[in-house]
């Protein structure tokens, strides 16, 4: 929590002599409390009282990076409970789980599902971050025969090791020393063994409670053995509890600055029924989680997970948009068609999407209506017949298509005439209303 | 150092509202808190998935959400039975389609056949939806609510071009009123204020912020619902403490993602479980948010989501 400029002048030497350039101790802490100054400028203040301010300065939910690379996944950091006051700025990590039980056959196809999970959606690439492997088997041995298949398997993958014997997390934890990898299991009987291998590997602590209070307690005790970067685990597995415990940890952590919840926040979402264990994951997805551990990957259900928490991590101020400009898909020439749209990125990608299917070259004019779907920027009046006429005008793109012809979208089909009268010699056809209708009516022309 | 839960309380609570008649009339609202924090408060009701049926057979759902339906869809009144006695519904949603001019353009007459024989058929709640053209619902929706009178069902949908002669039905024959906005707190607040000065209490009136699919403007429908659950809580705003409507099925049954087939996109998986799911994410993700009212389609997403609500509440 941030503290307030007189709480600050209270740990300030008090002397007013000056030496940080400012008139007096307490300009000085209004300054610092503004965050307009460092207290690096002061010469004489105590150690105690830089560790208090810099406590004090530090992000609610403590940032914590999982696994390294291009593939590392950013956690924490939040600052809001709800999306409409402030974009969510780290989306969860999905992994799914791998038990030390499987095959090597098993685990190799799991990991293949998880390397070939990827997909392009509105622009971004999306996919199963992260596994998961646990040690239901108990035993070390084959906990460490399991993490060896996976780091052969799905290199690069960050992982959690889940297990309670610190033996096992040992054993396993070697393919991925200083990979960034969460040890997972940290309880009150073995949390030093298992703080010194997370530090001996660089590896991030997940904790396993079974309560707020004891989750509370675990992180003070970790924070102890030297350990900043955790994950929590409340013991929650009921869609009903996960939205409580989550709740309270970020309320305590952002509104009360509770340091012993300020870190990313792991919830199981495991069910026999996989389309119940998308449910119970939307529910972390909107409801806090920073990693959502499942127990499949399905293509059908990763695809509504990465829309759902794209939808959920969007900026609620800024929508999604593209760059205005004539975009080209394949190679157009000059009798090639010309469609117009906005600048939406969902229907940018929908749009030049169908285009491509068609397989026929063309160009695509894409106009800045502040990322508004067609329908509300034309509701808004900011994709009207004079725009249109303006934009296509100074686009220079009449140059190319000497037939100087435009599809416009059929759901502003009311446009056509006066957009005809605002581009003289311009001939506007009507498209089909919905972009998948775009391939049939190319074919008909 | 034990936790200290900052639980929070609430001056607003949300309307409780109760449709349908006898042993088999439901409630939904009525809690003063978030959705499913019954940890800091009360949550009398779980929230009601009504399954959506229409007047015309469904010709124009993808092949996904029109098997389960196949031997009944030619027949509104066989549908609305197949709902309540084989799946269950709690309650049933009649959309009169067909009423629409650029369809099958049927009468208020005719609607109110449909809806006399249906209301003759099952003993669960109706909500009974026009085809959402402003001017047609005014005329079907008057005679339908006549003749749906004392029944305690849903008219819907009011909107501002419409709210005056539809509210003016609801109101003489006993039944409550969606009053559905575009996607605008302000909005949706303002039409609640209109329909109550006309002397409809509003008490009965459901709020539809306008829904949308996931992946389809999903991100507005929750945060306006989140943002209006706020202002009934926190600021005990009367014109946002009615119960919100999530019409689900119709806007997710008509996105490329639960009709493109498997073949065309082998990235996005099997059809029918990505149709179902998507039907099912958006409406779990809306309850979230605070809708109270689900109007869906698919019998395995609407279970699906019961599950879930059994886990949440
Ligand atoms: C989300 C949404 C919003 C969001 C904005 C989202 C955004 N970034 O655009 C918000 C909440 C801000 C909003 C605001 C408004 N909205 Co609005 N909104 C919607 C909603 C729910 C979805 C829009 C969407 O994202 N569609 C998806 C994209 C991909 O669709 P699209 O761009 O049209 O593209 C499709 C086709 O047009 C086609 N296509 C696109 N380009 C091209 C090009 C060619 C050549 C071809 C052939 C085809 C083609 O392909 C796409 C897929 O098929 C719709 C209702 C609905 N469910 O459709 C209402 C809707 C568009 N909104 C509407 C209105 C009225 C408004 C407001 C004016 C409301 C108000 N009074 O405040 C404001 C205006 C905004 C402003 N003042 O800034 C109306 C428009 C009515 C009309 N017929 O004109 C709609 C239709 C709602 C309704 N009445 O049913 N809205
Ligand atoms: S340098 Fe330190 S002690 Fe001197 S005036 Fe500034 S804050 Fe006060």
């Amino acid at each position: 929590m941030a503290l307030s400029g007189v709480e600050i002048f209270k740990l300030l030497p008090k002397t007013n002599c000056k030496k940080c350039g400012y008139p007096t101790c307490l300009a000085f802490a209004m300054k610092l409390a503004q965050r307009q100054a460092s207290i690096d400028l002061c010469p004489d203040v105590s150690e105690e009282a830089k560790r208090v301010l810099g406590e004090a300065s530090a992000p609610p939910v403590r940032p914590v990076t999982f696994g390294v690379g291009d593939r590392a996944v950013k956690m924490g950091e939040e600052t809001v409970l709800f999306r409409h006051d402030k974009k969510f700025v780290n989306p969860c990590a999905f992994a799914v789980e791998i038990m030390d039980t499987l095959s090597e056959d098993d685990i190799a196809k799991i990991c293949w599902q998880v390397l070939e999970s990827e997909i392009d959606r509105v622009g971004q690439k999306l996919r199963i971050d992260a596994i998961m492997i646990s040690n239901v088997s108990g035993d070390a041995g084959r906990f460490e025969t399991a993490a060896k298949a996976v780091a052969a398997n799905a290199a690069g993958v960050p992982v959690i090791l889940s297990a309670t014997d610190p033996r096992a997390a040992e054993a396993a934890v070697k393919p991925f020393a200083d990979k960034k990898a969460v040890i997972y299991g940290a309880n009150a009987l073995n949390a030093e063994a298992m703080a010194a291998i997370a530090k001996a590997n660089k590896a991030s602590l997940g904790i396993a409670a079974t309560s707020l209070d004891e989750l509370a307690e675990l992180t003070e005790k970790i924070k102890g053995f030297g350990v900043e970067d955790i994950v929590m685990d409340s013991g929650a597995r009921k869609a009903k509890d996960i939205i409580e415990h989550n709740t309270l940890i970020r309320r305590a952590a952002i509104k009360k600055g509770v340091k012993s919840v300020g870190y990313p926040v792991i919830n199981f979402m495991q069910r026999q029924d996989s389309l119940l264990e998308g449910l119970v994951a939307s529910v972390g997805i909107a409801k806090y989680a920073s990693i959502i551990v499942m127990s499949s990957v399905e293509k059908w259900k990763s695809l509504a997970l990465f829309t759902l928490r794209q939808n959920i991590f969007t900026d609620p101020q800024v929508p999604m948009q593209v760059e205005q400009k004539i975009y080209n898909i394949g190679e157009p020439a000059a009798e090639s068609p010309l469609f117009i749209t906005t600048n939406f990125s969902l229907t940018y990608f929908i749009v030049s999407g169908e285009i491509e299917n068609s397989k026929v070259a063309s160009r695509l004019a894409v106009m800045d209506c502040e990322g508004l779907s067609v329908l509300t920027a034309w509701a808004a009046g900011k994709f009207t017949a004079s725009k249109i006429a303006q934009f296509i005008q100074e686009s220079g793109v009449e140059k190319d298509v000497p037939n100087k012809e435009l599809i416009i979208p059929g759901y502003v089909a009311i446009l056509s005439g006066s957009v005809e009268e605002k581009l003289p010699g311009w001939k506007i056809t009507v498209g089909p209303r919905e972009a998948n209708a775009i391939p049939a009516f190319l074919r008909a022309r | 150092m034990a936790f200290t839960a900052p639980k929070e309380t609430y001056s607003g609570k949300v309307y409780s509202v109760t449709i349908g008649t006898g042993d088999s009339a439901v409630t939904f609202g009525g809690e003063n808190v978030l959705p499913f924090h019954a940890f800091e408060g009360i949550t009398p009701s779980r929230p009601v998935i009504a399954v959506e049926i229409q007047d015309v057979a469904p010709a124009d759902w993808p092949e996904t959400v029109r098997k389960p339906y196949e031997a009944v869809s030619n027949d509104p009144v066989a549908w609305a039975k197949f709902c309540q006695d084989e799946l269950k519904a709690r309650a049933v949603a009649l959309r009169l389609v067909g009423t629409h001019p650029d369809r099958e353009n049927r009468s208020p007459e005719d609607a109110v056949r449909t809806v006399r024989d249906v209301l003759a058929a099952i003993r669960v709640p109706l909500i009974i939806l026009g085809s959402n053209h402003a001017e047609k619902d005014s005329a079907v929706l008057i005679a339908v609510a006549e003749a749906a009178k004392d029944r305690n069902c849903i008219i819907g949908k009011a909107q501002e071009a419409n709210y005056k002669t539809i509210a003016a039905a609801a109101m003489a024959n006993n039944h409550k009123l969606i009053a559905m906005s575009e996607l605008d707190i302000n909005l949706s607040k303002q039409l609640n204020i209109l329909i109550s000065q006309m002397g409809f209490e509003k008490e009965r009136i459901i709020t539809d912020p306008m829904c949308s699919a996931l992946g389809y403007g999903l991100e507005y429908t929750y945060s306006v619902m989140e943002r209006i659950r706020l202002a009934a809580l926190t600021q005990n705003d009367t014109t946002m403490q009615q119960p919100l409507l999530g019409d689900v099925g119709m806007y997710v049954w008509k996105v490329k993602e639960t009709s493109a087939a498997e073949a065309d996109l082998p990235h996005w998986g099997a059809l029918e479980e990505r149709g179902i799911a998507w039907e099912a994410e958006t409406a779990s993700a809306l309850l979230i948010a605070g809708a109270e009212l689900l109007i869906m389609r698919h019998p395995r997403a609407i279970r699906a989501v019961e599950t879930l609500i059994d886990e949440l509440v």
